[in-house]
């Protein structure tokens, strides 16, 4: 066995200079990123922004044209026993509609070097172990989502790779997914999701690689995100002229609004405190402002589509 | 190679489909044996193929026969289309994704796929010709004559039967991995073998120059495995030797699978 393949190792997931075109059309250009173990890294985009071909040549079902992605340093297909390495969930919905919960995983179980009775577990793990005796064909979209997850889960890898978890899933189902993923990347595992939805995924990620028309446009911990986002300080006061003295005071760049004000490049802890100190009435006093999702979709529209490749061979 | 073995085996047995068709395909061939050994026994005992009061009737052991390896000549549709949906199925529910996440290396993929295709089409090589014995035996006894059930030649020819049956599931397989779209796979399947190749074959024969032709297509292969035919017992049609219809048989199962391999089977999944 080799080292990848030992529980417990820490998998670093690195894309470098991976590009691939169909047709004319460059889907993903020079990529290169490094998901980190004991970390939930945010693949986003917006839709055709190029990560499910991304991740699809991670997993070695799309040829590159150029570049590499690998797992521990390895090909996906040059891993002896790739689904003991690798989770991964790509189709929310490729299921056999036939089979049941439990036989849909006993088919993949023993590739996954497991037996009979891990597929109990994982359907436990993920709150389907009253429905592994029924057909897929009935299966609600976020129950396809939690038996592909119990799919991935089935070889206890150390790395999962999940295209728009979800999806599908109701918001009780994403709170559980995200705790769920908390727990994974807790154990030490290298844990990658897209979405195109950064607010899906804002309280589960530890960093974010953002891509827009197959190019990277943002990699970097959530918190170097967060700092993007220009935060404003709503106040509310019955003393507009002593609020307006506050701000000038301080330096403040202030808006008026119809009872108060919106403060930019300070605190509600700074305000609250400064107030306080001038015996000013508040009212009210929240952080507002650019969300992380602005500046998400400010740093996704930034880049234009995937434009044609010259000469355009694929 | 053995764990994926195990995988496509275990896609088959948690289906419906195999055990549906091979259910189906019994009742089918139990019911034409019994027409077959009803036609073909007729009372005078000069009851012909053809119809053709001047053609010389079937020896009593040649309609036995023909009745019970009918499945060979009428049934093989049903391992095919099986085999085919073992590769088209997984495109049409996309989970060749998952198969190819659980094993990357295609060409194995396609090995374990062929070698299921192979068990489960003996499943339905047993279902077919023990339905066309289940139907044609009575048949016979009530008409009074003999069954040759352990006639060493009638029970070779069973046993080719199964065998034949089976390689038209690995068929299958391969032509399902060349035409991954389900809908196209049945299709073309119930187009040629209903269609093209029995008008081909009496087309074929027609012409002296291309007769030898018409023995190399798949279904005359088959039966010349199983060494004899409603059409060669009536002295319709030749076959090749038994060996000769083997390997044709075996050699069309390879061309699909290594022309699936290298064309559909080596694109990008996406």
């Amino acid at each position: 066995m080799t080292a990848v393949d030992g529980a417990g190792d820490a998998i670093p997931v690195e894309v470098h200079e991976l590009t691939k075109s169909f047709g004319a059309v460059r889907a993903v250009d020079r990529l290169s990123f490094v998901a980190r173990p004991g970390a939930v890294t945010g693949f986003l985009g917006p839709n055709g922004a190029g990560k499910t071909t991304t991740l699809r040549m991670l997993l070695g079902l799309v040829r590159p044209d150029h570049g590499t992605a690998t797992i521990g340093g390895r090909r996906y297909a040059a891993l002896e026993r790739p689904t003991a390495v690798v989770g991964a969930d790509l189709e929310a919905a490729a299921f056999h509609p036939g089979r049941t919960a439990r036989d849909h995983l006993r088919v993949y179980a023993p590739r996954a070097g497991v037996d009979d009775r891990r597929c109990d577990e994982v359907l436990e793990q993920v709150g389907l172990a009253d429905a592994a005796g029924r057909r897929v064909g009935g299966f609600s979209l976020g129950m396809r989502q939690r038996l592909g997850l119990a799919t991935t889960l089935l070889g206890d890898p150390r790395v999962l790779v999940l295209d728009e978890p979800a999806n599908g899933l109701d918001p009780e189902g994403i709170v559980w997914l995200r705790g769920f993923l908390r727990f994974l990347a807790g154990q030490g595992r290298t844990v990658l999701i897209s979405s195109h939805v950064l607010g899906e995924v804002q309280a589960t990620v530890d960093d974010v690689v953002i891509i827009a028309g197959g190019r990277l446009v943002h990699a970097s911990p959530l918190g170097d995100l967060v700092a993007l986002a220009s935060r404003q300080v709503r106040v509310v006061t019955p003393d507009l002229a002593g609020l307006e003295r506050l701000a000038a005071e301080h330096g403040w760049a202030a808006t008026r609004t119809s009872d108060g004000m919106l403060l930019d490049d300070t605190t509600p802890a700074a305000v609250g405190a400064a107030a306080h100190t001038a015996h000013l009435e508040l009212h009210g006093l929240a952080e507002e402002g650019a969300s992380l999702e602005d500046v998400f979709l400010r740093l996704t529209a930034r880049t234009e589509p995937a434009e044609p490749v010259r000469g355009g061979a694929a | 190679m053995s764990e994926v073995l195990r995988m496509e085996l275990r896609k088959v047995l948690t289906t419906r489909m195999w055990w549906l068709l091979a259910l189906l395909l019994l009742g089918y061939m139990a019911f034409l044996g019994a027409a077959m050994a009803f036609s073909l026994s007729g009372a005078e005992g000069g009851a012909t193929l053809t119809g053709d009061s001047s053609a010389p009737p079937l020896a009593e052991r040649d309609v036995a026969l023909s009745a019970y390896t009918l499945a060979a000549s009428l049934g093989y549709v049903f391992p095919l289309v099986v085999g085919a949906l073992s590769m088209t199925g997984e495109f049409r529910h996309q989970t060749i994704t998952a198969t190819l996440l659980a094993e990357p290396r295609r060409t194995r993929v396609l090995l374990a796929k062929l070698a299921a295709g192979l068990a489960v089409g003996l499943v339905h090589g047993v279902a077919g010709t023990l339905g066309a014995v289940l139907g044609g035996a009575p048949v016979l006894a009530l008409r009074d004559q003999p069954l040759f059930l352990g006639d060493g030649e009638v029970l070779t020819q069973l046993v080719f039967s199964v065998l034949a049956l089976a390689v038209w599931a690995v068929i299958g397989v391969g032509l399902g991995t060349l035409l991954t779209n389900q809908v196209a796979a049945v299709v073309v399947i119930l187009a040629f073998t209903q269609f093209v190749e029995p008008i081909l074959r009496l087309g074929l024969t027609a012409v002296s120059a291309l007769e030898d032709v018409a023995k190399l297509l798949p279904g005359a292969a088959a039966e010349a495995m199983v060494g004899s035919s409603l059409y060669s017992a009536s002295g319709l049609l030749d076959l090749l030797p038994r060996a000769g219809g083997t390997a044709v048989l075996l050699g069309y199962a390879a061309l699909f699978a290594v022309l699936g391999r290298v064309t559909t089977l080596r694109r990008d999944i996406s």
